[in-house]
């Protein structure tokens, strides 16, 4: 009796496996067959070019990690995305048509963010925005290079993810990044002797480091100590301030995230230790690290893009609605998704792109357009981006105050 | 008798390599006929990578009968020693065929070369013990290439283990290997057709191995070493030999891996233990030492993440529901019994049985 109602189980746990299963296939397929039918009637089906609409809707698709390590930016980018969408198909659409978003999971794994690219192909996408994370971001550049595909990554800031035309970037690129925050600690001649940590493991940290690095020569600094930590191994900085500290460095660079520098302030303070704190955009959110001593961060300066408590009319009114509808403060991945979308947006109005064109045309107009458009959004005003895809915004360094962030 | 159970044998092989070549014929068939979606499209290397490394798993984990968990570790070392080897001729060697071909020796040599330094120590333990050592190598290797940095300029190579900075490169130098930020711009060599071969190269190797003195000299190790020894069997020899083989197979796979992204870095999500626990499900679940199975399970297991995606959040969850309900009808008596009963055989013969009682 015990093995028939297990039995039972099973057979249907796999009946509703297979169900689903063919009901994603399904969905898939409808498109997959039409793209089919285009690049037979064109190029005898070898090449592979990307379904066009049906002309009702602009397909945007998302790629980034919502499962896994990396899932918290991932979730960010998807839900800055979803408000953006929202509000601009309520506001009635690009141009009177509507905006239909379909966010694809990656699990932060340059394979998986190629798949989850193939799937989006198959519905039909015209526009990518994506992927979130470097080295998926480059992986995928590959791809949407070789289809002509419009894409646009909120926070891909590795050098290589916009190495092709078609690939533009909303957020700073890494060496970008490390050059302005060298250039800024050295002209307002906040210290001479500086002290580095970073995370050897991530390629953003080291991407900061090495472009600051290079620019310190040049801005009278001399780097007294420089300390790698790994993924693997960054719960213990005592070594790390330690060198700093005996090095006798004035200020203490922090090319990190927000959570591991939590840990690093905290063990400044327990040996003692005041510097100044330069943080890049990484930093943002490290008020809201959970059982922090947010006194610590007294001071702190770092990089940003995005200040959710600033009295900008937009950026009150989109954290407004991401904190009405998921209950938290946005991050700057958040920030960076939501003008995305909106670049997307105005980039697709310049040209004057029409639902029913394919991606390649869509991409080939919106890549001139995209030269040409100067953009105001929740991430800086007056943006405006080169052919290589990088953007010319301001940056915009914070310096925590009283237990906020304040645009300096 | 002796005949008979040798055809058997034959046969059952022809069958796997069949099936492979059908696969081929079919999805090519299918493709000319553009009926395959671009998600399938691009899943086609990876399938073949990942077959490869589940038969060569096999290898140690069912003829062997080693439990190695460090299988990543040596695709690692095919990926990374293929891909540098790919970008830093890219300019020199235009022949894209020749290259990769270089690039597939060179990856198998790189990764045999591990492998059989590796199993030296690795082989002298036995059961939950390899288990763990092969576990911590293949932890070794994928953190060691992460501290690497491997440059080239006018006045040759240059390597650190610190940063980038380090190398004390000319300006018109390339930095190739960048440490956690690993290679970049490897060409896209890999493709279906080489990757169908290599399975066919990896069955033909692991077959003949299996049905040689060789192989029945590694699995009379395997169910009895005492008696082995005592017949004159040298144990360490065979047992290397099976690893190293096995090592030099996965590292074929990483140069397949490597050659169809433009990036490659060395992280826990593709070369850390979580893949080698992935090899391993694909050789459990296919059944341990059945080279058949283990294709059959890579095959399934790779596409089912990407076929549920219309989940989207619940999608891992239900991949991993169906990999226990997968493992209980296969494997636990419960479900073996359910599966007798209810086989297309027995089902079969029970519609006979009721229409002769008609």
């Amino acid at each position: 009796m015990k093995k028939k109602a297990l039995s039972l189980l099973l057979a249907c746990a796999m009946t509703f496996s297979l169900a689903a299963c063919g009901n994603s296939g399904g969905d898939t397929q409808a498109p997959a067959e039409s793209t089919e039918a285009d690049s037979d009637a064109e190029a005898g089906g070898d090449a592979e070019t990307p379904a066009a609409g049906d002309g009702s809707v602009f397909k945007i698709g998302g790629i980034g990690p919502t499962t896994g390590g990396a899932s918290a930016y991932g979730i960010a980018v998807q839900r800055g995305m979803e408000i953006a969408v929202e509000e601009i198909n309520a506001a009635g659409g690009i141009g009177g048509v509507q905006i239909e978003l379909n966010f694809q999971d990656d699990e932060h794994d340059p394979e998986k963010s190629v798949n989850a690219y193939n799937t989006l192909k198959d519905w039909g996408m015209q526009v990518l925005v994506g992927s979130v994370t470097s080295n998926p971001c480059i992986a995928v550049a590959e791809q949407s290079y070789n289809d002509n595909m419009f894409q646009l990554t909120p926070s891909g800031t590795a050098v290589k993810c916009v190495q092709y035309d078609n690939a533009f970037r909303m957020c700073f690129s890494d060496p970008n990044q490390g050059l302005e925050s060298a250039k800024y600690i050295g002209e307002n001649g906040l210290a001479t002797k500086v002290a580095v940590i970073y995370d050897s493991s991530d390629p953003y940290s080291v991407g900061i480091y090495e472009a600051f690095r290079a620019e310190a020569a040049n801005q009278n600094i001399e780097i007294v100590s420089d300390a790698a930590f790994t993924a693997d191994n960054k719960t213990d900085f005592s070594t790390a301030v330690q060198g700093a500290k005996n090095a006798g460095a004035e200020l203490l660079y922090m090319p990190f995230y927000y959570t591991e520098a939590s840990l690093v302030l905290a063990e400044c303070s327990k040996q003692s230790y005041a510097p100044l704190f330069f943080g890049v955009d990484g930093m943002d959110g490290i008020l809201s690290v959970e059982n922090f001593d947010a006194s610590l961060a007294e001071d702190l300066m770092y990089m940003a893009p995005f200040v959710a408590n600033s009295d900008d009319e937009m950026v009150k009114s989109f954290v407004g609605k991401y904190q009405e509808k998921y209950g938290e403060i946005p991050n700057q991945f958040a920030a960076d998704a939501y003008d995305c979308v909106y670049v997307v947006k105005a980039a697709m109005e310049e040209a004057g792109v029409t639902a029913d064109m394919d991606a390649s045309a869509i991409c080939d107009a919106m890549k001139t357009a995209m030269t040409a458009i100067t953009f105001d959004g929740i991430t800086g005003k007056g943006i405006s981006w080169e052919a290589s895809g990088e953007p010319n915004k301001a940056p915009l360094i914070v310096q925590i105050k009283g237990g906020e962030g304040v645009a300096l | 008798m002796k005949v008979k159970a040798l055809n058997k044998n034959t046969k059952n092989n022809l069958i796997t390599y069949g099936m492979v070549i059908l696969a081929y014929v079919v999805m090519e068939i299918l493709m000319k006929a553009g009926m395959v979606s671009s998600l399938l499209q691009g899943l086609l290397v990876p399938l073949c990578t990942y077959v490869i490394l589940a038969v060569s798993l096999n290898l140690v984990v069912g003829i062997s009968g080693e439990l190695s968990l460090g299988h990543a570790g040596f695709m690692c070392v095919g990926a990374f020693a293929s891909a540098f080897f790919s970008n830093y001729t890219k300019e020199a060697l235009t022949v894209s065929g020749l290259r990769f071909f270089l690039a597939i020796l060179i990856g198998a040599a790189a990764a045999a070369l591990f492998g059989f330094l590796i199993g030296i120590p690795v082989l002298r333990l036995r059961g939950d013990y390899l288990a763990i050592v092969t576990l911590a190598f293949g932890e070794i290797i994928k953190n060691v290439i992460n501290v690497i940095f491997l440059g080239h300029d006018s006045k040759g190579f240059h390597i650190s283990f610190k940063d980038a900075f380090s190398m004390n490169m000319e300006p018109d130098g390339e930095v190739l290997i960048n440490g956690p930020q690993g290679i970049t711009g490897t060409p896209h060599d890999s493709s279906f057709l080489i990757g169908i071969i290599l399975i066919l190269i990896t069955l033909f190797i692991v077959i003949n191995m299996v049905n040689s003195r060789t192989g029945r000299a590694i699995m009379a190790i395997r169910d009895n070493r005492i008696a082995a020894e005592s017949v004159g069997i040298h144990i360490t020899k065979y047992k290397l030999l099976a690893f190293t083989v096995s090592a030099s197979l996965a590292g074929v796979a990483g140069v397949l891996y490597a050659h169809n992204l433009s990036t490659l870095a060395a992280q826990p999500k593709n070369f850390g233990y979580n893949m080698s626990i992935m090899i391993l499900v694909f050789v459990v679940l296919g059944g341990i030492g059945n080279i058949r199975g283990s294709i059959i399970a890579a095959v399934v297991l790779t596409l089912l993440p990407e076929l549920l995606r219309g989940l989207n959040d619940y999608r891992m969850l239900m991949y991993a529901i169906v990999l226990i309900a997968t493992m209980i009808f296969t494997s636990s008596p419960g479900g073996q019994a359910f599966r007798e009963r209810y086989s297309l055989k027995a089902l079969l013969g029970q519609k006979k049985q009721k229409k002769e009682a008609e």
